[in-house]
Order: structure tokens, then sequence, then C-alpha cells
């Protein structure tokens, strides 16, 4: 059984504080791998990001995510900490951390949990610039990152 | 049925969701019904290849079946992580 944690929140988050959380809660495990995003500002011009959700939908997207990948890798727990609402370039946008027994488990189910994030979690991002407002379109690699976990969730 | 709509399909339509009275039998054929009511939701529903459908919270293909359910989302590919 898997321990897992899913955490949607409009605050920004003290990464930091979170891995050592997150660690010191592992269960006997002898790896932890984090991956954390961050509002990035191509071009500089970015002023503003607001990231709109699907209340509800959302949680049990992602938490049909974290199963399935409680099935494919041997985990010992889990964190997927994504946030909502506007945020600004350079602050944390989310976060996923697992913890396993060796690395290799723990690196690929953090890869799988951010390849089914982008992409099957009902997440739309929304970038505000000097000169206009745009919806970020998704990207044909994102849906083929999908691909090598064939047969996957969602 | 509520049917809700979320990023650009929301500010393209002009709302986050509404209740419909439909007999459509798959979330194609209520799109098409709705493009059909004004100019705006036409624009929305221009592209289907654009959009994404979930039905009662879990995505499913255009032509699943509607029958039974209660709420109906439209939305772009998601850009979530």
């Amino acid at each position: 059984m898997t321990d897992r944690v899913i955490r949607l929140q409009e605050a920004p988050f003290d990464y930091g504080a979170e891995c050592a959380a997150f660690a010191g809660r592992a269960g006997g495990a002898g790896a932890v791998v984090t991956f954390l995003g961050l509002v990035r500002n191509d071009g500089g011009s970015l002023t503003r990001m607001e990231i709109d959700h699907y209340p509800g939908m959302t949680e049990a997207a992602i938490d049909a995510i974290a199963a399935e990948a409680a099935t494919r890798f041997r985990l010992n727990r889990m964190l997927v900490l994504h946030r909502t609402g506007p945020m600004h370039p350079g602050e944390p946008i989310m976060m996923v951390a697992t913890a396993s027994r060796h690395r290799a488990e723990a690196f690929a189910a953090a890869e799988f949990l951010m390849d089914y994030l982008k992409s099957r979690a009902p997440f739309w991002k929304k970038e505000h610039r000097a000169e206009g407002s745009s919806w970020v379109a998704a990207r044909d690699a994102d849906e083929e990152a999908l691909d090598r976990w064939a047969g996957g969730a969602g | 049925m509520r049917v809700l709509y979320f990023a650009w399909v929301r500010e393209r339509i002009g709302r986050p969701w509404e209740d419909v009275e439909t007999t459509a039998a798959t979330p194609a054929a209520l799109a098409d019904e709705l493009a059909a009511r004004e100019e705006r939701y036409a624009a929305a529903f221009a592209d289907r290849r654009a959009l994404r459908v979930a039905i009662d919270q879990r995505l499913v293909d255009f032509d699943a079946p509607l029958k039974g359910a209660r709420e109906v989302a439209f939305f772009p590919p998601m850009t979530g992580g």
C-alpha cells in the first residue's frame, strides 16, 4: 500500500520544507526523487500566470494517475502538489515527490506522474503579458510522452 | 444536465456553466446542438479536434453515451504540470 498525498492550493509553497517533510515520512525508503515546476518567463514579458482547473475532476484525475503509479512501481510514498489561480514568474507551480526502496523506481514513478499530470489532469495555463493574454497551447510532445507508458492511466 | 466550460471555451461562450435540456445521445450531438444556438457557441465548438470532453468528471470520447450523465464538460487539451 503506497501512501499518497494530493494537494491543490492557491498559495505558493516552500519546496525545501515540502521535500524535508516528505523525506521525513518516506517510510523506510532508500530513495526520494522530487521534481519542481516553476513559472517560466520566456522572453521576459510575463507578468502573471493563471491556472484554471476543474474542481472535483482535478482531484479525481490526479488520484487515478497516482493509483496507477502505485500499481506500476514499488513506492513507499507519493506526493503531488499543484497550485491553481494566479502566480508570478519564478514561483513554484507544482511538485511531485516519490519514495521507493531503490532509486530507479523513484525516478521512473516521478516521470510517469509528470507525464500524466501534464496532459491528463484538468489544468489550463493562461499567460498574461504586457502585450496581452493567451492560453498556453498543449504540445504534441506532451501527448507523445504518454506513448512510452502505453496502456496506462487516464 | 449541467454543462461546464473551462479555459478559452468558457471565455468564448461567456459563462462557466449552464443547465441544458437535451436529448443528445453523445457529447458530439450535444456540441452540435449548442453550436447551433449562437455565434459564440459556434465559435467555441468550431474545431472539435481542439476540444476534450468529460462526462461526470471522466475524460471520454465525443461519441461516448450521454444517457444518465449529470455533468458534461468541454475544454481545451490540458496544460498542467
